[in-house]
């Protein structure tokens, strides 16, 4: 390894240099980035760093407390919580990484396009995002679940995906829309139509790059809320389906019945969801801050 | 309603001081640094005197008096040392509450934005009974009739039905009389203005400025007000303090600095703008270079790197001497100006006639006929809101433009001016009328025939900040147009167009990779400029192009947009409200208001003889800056406000402010027509 990182690194001193930079200005961020390279480490290597089986029952370890063999104890079934934390990285990070791009990036273009065109467009297009926004978020993912059913590509639910991502799209479209709505009246724009520039450059070139800032706040946050509402839709057995390991079915069917008794069961899966929607969050607002380029010295 | 008499200036040199500030210096701990954003500041102000303090952005003029204030951002500003004594009392020495019954009772403030300086939500007369009810401890009743009074003095009509309103149903203008009647509610000893009429048009701030001066005179109130418009200064102050880069460059009386100017930045400044009281055909002289940065300021006399007699001796720190009675300037050499030993060099006159004086019969490279911009405006909002209105922001203008030629058009806020300007740019779509450039009607095309006339005509905008992508570095974003339109052969190429463009607009080339935000505004001005020049265009649309630019730097600009014009046979059409920027630049004028045009002429004939009421008023309300010139005249301040676009008064748009209307004015539309060869007025009475 070492001998062919080196070269590398010399070939590319300024991406190092860019890295460490971003770590010393933005430290907060730099610890929510390692938070999210930690867990995407396990989600990626659980195999070899998880010390059990997700899915393996040992009967004669159920409810069992922290102790050295299970660091964060055992459920019902006498499952190793550690492990299945670890699994659960993945369908965690899988599932809400790939639903708030789609949402976002869908969102954001619709909300530049509505903001850019406006008058009639605008206006069709905000009365479709307010019917979305009619309905509460879980039961809007629910009704799409239900229609759909499930479609399974590498053990991912591609419909429970659009069913976190269409939620999202009108929030992220009312956002990048009203940003996107001040920057239109900008005199950079008016210049870019002035030198004749299409629609497709005004809004890729000079209007999608300012509107980065919301975009990558919504982003990361609704990583987080799709976390959330993956754990949501499992626990009311419509998402991931036992036994497959992920964070938010860990915290329902036995561990509501048990919690006073193994607190543990729910007290490690909930941390787990805490740690990685405040991780994306900071990661979030840095990065928002150090691509913004006037703050940068 | 306002001018009074004018008297002739008082004797305030005697009366007692009132204000003094000692040494002031304000720190700001920012995420770079250390600002040192005021830097030894001393000045009094005597009872009803009236002291300006004129300087460009971030020389600590505005952070002095929020510091008096003791108003700065906390934590961030601090006073670091100095006295503030007013009347006697140290104001940074007392507590926090003893401070807040000083402000608004002791010392009223105005701020420069009418629009948001007033709560949008609570009726004005709650805003100016409040006050009166918290530092005076009148009632009800007393506080409303106090209110009443207050309104009326400072000229605002039926002031007990106005007490109900609220600030949105009163004009800029009107705001500020409101603010000016909550500054003096509780009878201050001492009110600070900070760019009280920046805000507002040229004869709304006359009007305002008469009414200062005239309640600073007759309530014995000292005044001190902050701005960067030395006409105003001239105009209105006994004293000034001059300040460059934290710190007080010259402090005199008016007639010291702007007839006796002892300090080169105090000297450069006045040379730099452009004057109506002087005769034109003279270049602009320019302040070179930029201000200092105050996170490092340049060792000794923080003007030097900029001024054009600096001698060894400027390195070290020049102290605030006096060179006459009462006139102090920190330069080394001031004894030098003082004796006449040392002057500045003469002005130099324009190098050559520009070439369309000369040829007056070419055939027009724009011409513009019967345009119109009617923008529907719904009186209702909701679901079944209908158009019910139109603001008429052009009414039917004609006018032409020779090849080589600079028209200005000038008018006040809401004249259309700057819709003029969108229409030729085709940013908008005229509701009816014609425009040719280079003989073919742009007005009716559709995108496709535009894109070849786009290259042709290009547009330099008034705000630097936010007229350039902030995520485009500078090279790419004067590269943009030469890649979209395939006019470099490849990214080397671009390179060196792009280089050649910045060095084109004074700039260096290896500012390309810099962005917008890393540049100061008159360069960001230079950097549109290059970016219109890219399009290697034939006519550009000058839209306030130095408004937002210091004084200094204005001349630069400017004289960068002759030089061009010159060296590349533009056209232009030049959009700004300053009557003195516009004289200087352009060939011919015309003058807008309400959506129409109300004279055009050659520029010296429109300067010399304006034919039209609305010229001539627009004229005497621009302040001039030669304080001898200024008191010779009488206040002239046109009554009244612009009417709303919405309901533009029937005939003559002009007849409601017109010292001539008759009844035939509020009837009849006047025609623009020829009254003297080449001179065309719309007015009948002239």
């Amino acid at each position: 390894m070492a001998d062919v990182a080196i070269p590398a690194a010399a070939a590319r001193p300024r991406r190092r240099n860019a890295l460490l930079a971003f770590c010393i200005a933005q430290p907060l961020g730099a610890a929510g980035a390692i938070a999210i390279i930690v867990m995407g480490a396990a989600a990626i290597f659980a195999e070899r760093v998880a010390p059990y089986d997700p899915v393996a029952i040992d009967f004669g370890a159920m409810l069992a407390g922290p102790t050295v063999d299970h660091w964060f104890g055992t459920d019902a079934f006498g499952r190793d919580i550690l492990t299945r934390v670890i699994y659960g990285a993945r369908t965690a990070l899988a599932i809400g990484f790939l639903s708030s791009f789609l949402g976002c990036t869908v969102g954001a273009v619709v909300g530049v396009a509505s903001a850019y065109f406006g008058g009639r467009t605008d206006m069709v297009i905000q009365r479709i995002m307010d019917i979305l926004l009619s309905f509460p978020i879980i039961v809007l993912a629910l009704v799409v679940v239900a229609m759909l059913g499930r479609f399974l590509v590498l053990g991912v639910d591609l419909n429970l995906i659009l069913a976190i991502a269409i939620p999202m799209l009108p929030r992220v479209a009312r956002v990048v829309r009203s940003s996107a709505l001040s920057i239109r009246e900008l005199p950079y724009i008016d210049a870019a139509r002035v030198q004749g520039f299409g629609h497709a450059r005004i809004i890729f070139r000079h209007m999608v790059p300012n509107v980065a800032a919301p975009y990558l706040i919504m982003f990361t946050a609704s990583i987080a809320q799709a976390i959330l509402l993956e754990a949501s839709l499992s626990f009311l057995g419509l998402g991931v389906t036992e036994p497959t390991p992920a964070w938010g079915l860990m915290l329902s069917g036995n561990a509501s019945d048990f919690y006073r008794e193994a607190p543990w069961m729910i007290l490690f899966p909930g941390l787990a969801i805490s740690v990685a929607v405040f991780a994306f969050n900071l990661f979030g607002d840095s990065l928002r801050d150090w691509l913004d380029p006037k703050f940068k010295v | 309603m306002v001018a009074v008499a004018v008297e002739p200036r008082r004797d305030v040199a005697n009366a007692p001081v009132i204000l003094s500030v000692e040494n002031l210096h304000v720190h700001f701990a920012t995420s770079r640094g250390l600002v040192r954003a005021v830097e030894g500041v001393s000045y009094q102000v005597r009872r009803g005197e009236v002291l300006a303090v004129v300087g460009e952005s971030g020389c600590g003029k505005s952070v002095s008096a929020l510091a008096i204030m003791r108003l700065l951002a906390r934590p961030a500003g601090r006073v670091a040392a100095g006295r503030v004594v007013f009347d006697g009392r140290d104001l940074l020495k007392l507590s926090d509450d003893e401070m807040r019954r000083v402000r608004g009772r002791e010392i009223g403030m105005i701020f420069q934005e009418p629009m948001t300086s007033l709560n949008p939500v609570l009726p004005i007369g709650l805003q100016i009974m409040e006050p009166l009810r918290i530092h005076l401890g009148m009632g009800e009743e007393q506080a409303r009739l106090r209110a009443v009074e207050l309104l009326r003095m400072v000229g605002i009509t039926d002031p007990e039905r106005r007490l109900n309103q609220y600030p949105h149903h009163f004009s800029g203008g009107m705001r500020q009389r409101v603010m000016i009647a909550i500054g003096l509610a509780c009878n201050p000893k001492l009110l600070i203005a900070d760019e009280p009429t920046t805000a507002l048009d040229v004869t709304i701030q006359a009007q305002i400025l008469e009414l200062m001066r005239d309640l600073s005179q007759r309530l014995d109130v000292a005044l001190i007000i902050i701005t960067h418009n030395l006409g105003v200064v001239a105009r209105y102050a006994d004293r000034v303090n001059v300040m460059y880069a934290a710190r007080v460059a010259e402090q005199g009386t008016s007639d010291d600095i702007f007839l006796r100017p002892r300090h080169p930045y105090a000297m450069g400044l006045m040379r730099s703008v452009p004057r109506l009281d002087r005769p034109r055909g003279v270049r602009l002289e320019t302040i070179e270079g930029l201000p200092p940065n105050l996170l490092d300021p340049p060792a000794g006399c923080r003007f030097a790197p900029r001024c054009q007699f600096r001698v060894d001796v400027c390195s070290s720190e020049p102290e605030l001497l006096e060179t006459e009675s009462g006139h102090r300037a920190a330069c080394h050499r001031a004894v030098e100006f003082a004796s006449g030993a040392l002057a500045p060099p003469a002005l130099q006159p324009l190098a050559a006639v520009r070439a369309a004086e000369a040829q007056a019969e070419v055939a027009p490279i724009l011409a513009v006929e019967g345009l119109k911009k009617y923008f529907p405006v719904a009186r209702s909002t909701g679901l079944f809101a209908r158009i019910s209105a139109e603001v008429r922001a052009v009414n039917d203008i004609s006018f032409a433009i020779r090849p080589g030629e600079t028209l200005g058009l000038v008018g006040e806020s809401g004249c259309g001016k700057t819709t003029v300007g969108r229409l030729i740019l085709r940013l908008e779509t005229p509701t009816a009328g014609e425009i040719r450039f280079g003989g073919k009607d742009i007005a009716g095309h559709d995108a496709q025939d535009l894109r070849a006339m786009r290259r042709r005509i290009q547009a330099i905008f008034q705000d630097p900040y936010s007229s350039l992508n902030p995520r485009m570095t500078v090279g790419q974003i004067i590269a943009e147009p030469l890649q979209v339109y395939r006019m470099v052969p490849n990214a080397r190429a671009a390179k060196d167009r792009v280089a050649e463009l910045l060095s084109q607009v004074g700039l260096f080339p290896y500012m390309a990779e810099r962005y917008p935000h890393e540049m100061s505004g008159g360069q960001r001005q230079r950097v549109g400029i290059a970016r219109a020049l890219a399009m290697e265009p034939s006519f550009i649309v000058c839209d306030e192009p130095v408004s937002a630019l210091d004084v200094s730097i204005q001349g630069q600009i400017i004289n960068l947009l002759e030089d061009l014009q010159r060296r590349l046979g533009l056209t232009y059409l030049f959009i700004a409200h300053d009557l003195a920027v516009v004289r200087h630049i352009s060939n011919r004028v015309a003058v807008m208001y309400l959506g129409r045009i109300m004279e055009l002429a050659d520029r010296d004939a429109i300067y010399a003889a304006p034919q039209h009421p609305y010229t001539r008023a627009l004229l005497d309300a621009a302040p001039v800056p030669d304080p001898e010139v200024e008191r010779a005249r009488a206040p002239r301040a046109l009554k009244g406000e612009i009417p709303s676009p919405l309901s533009p008064p029937s005939g003559c748009v002009f007849h409601t402010r017109c010292p001539l209307a008759g009844e035939e004015c509020r009837r009849e539309v006047p025609e623009l027509r020829e009254a003297q060869p080449g001179h065309f007025v719309s007015c009948i009475k002239v």
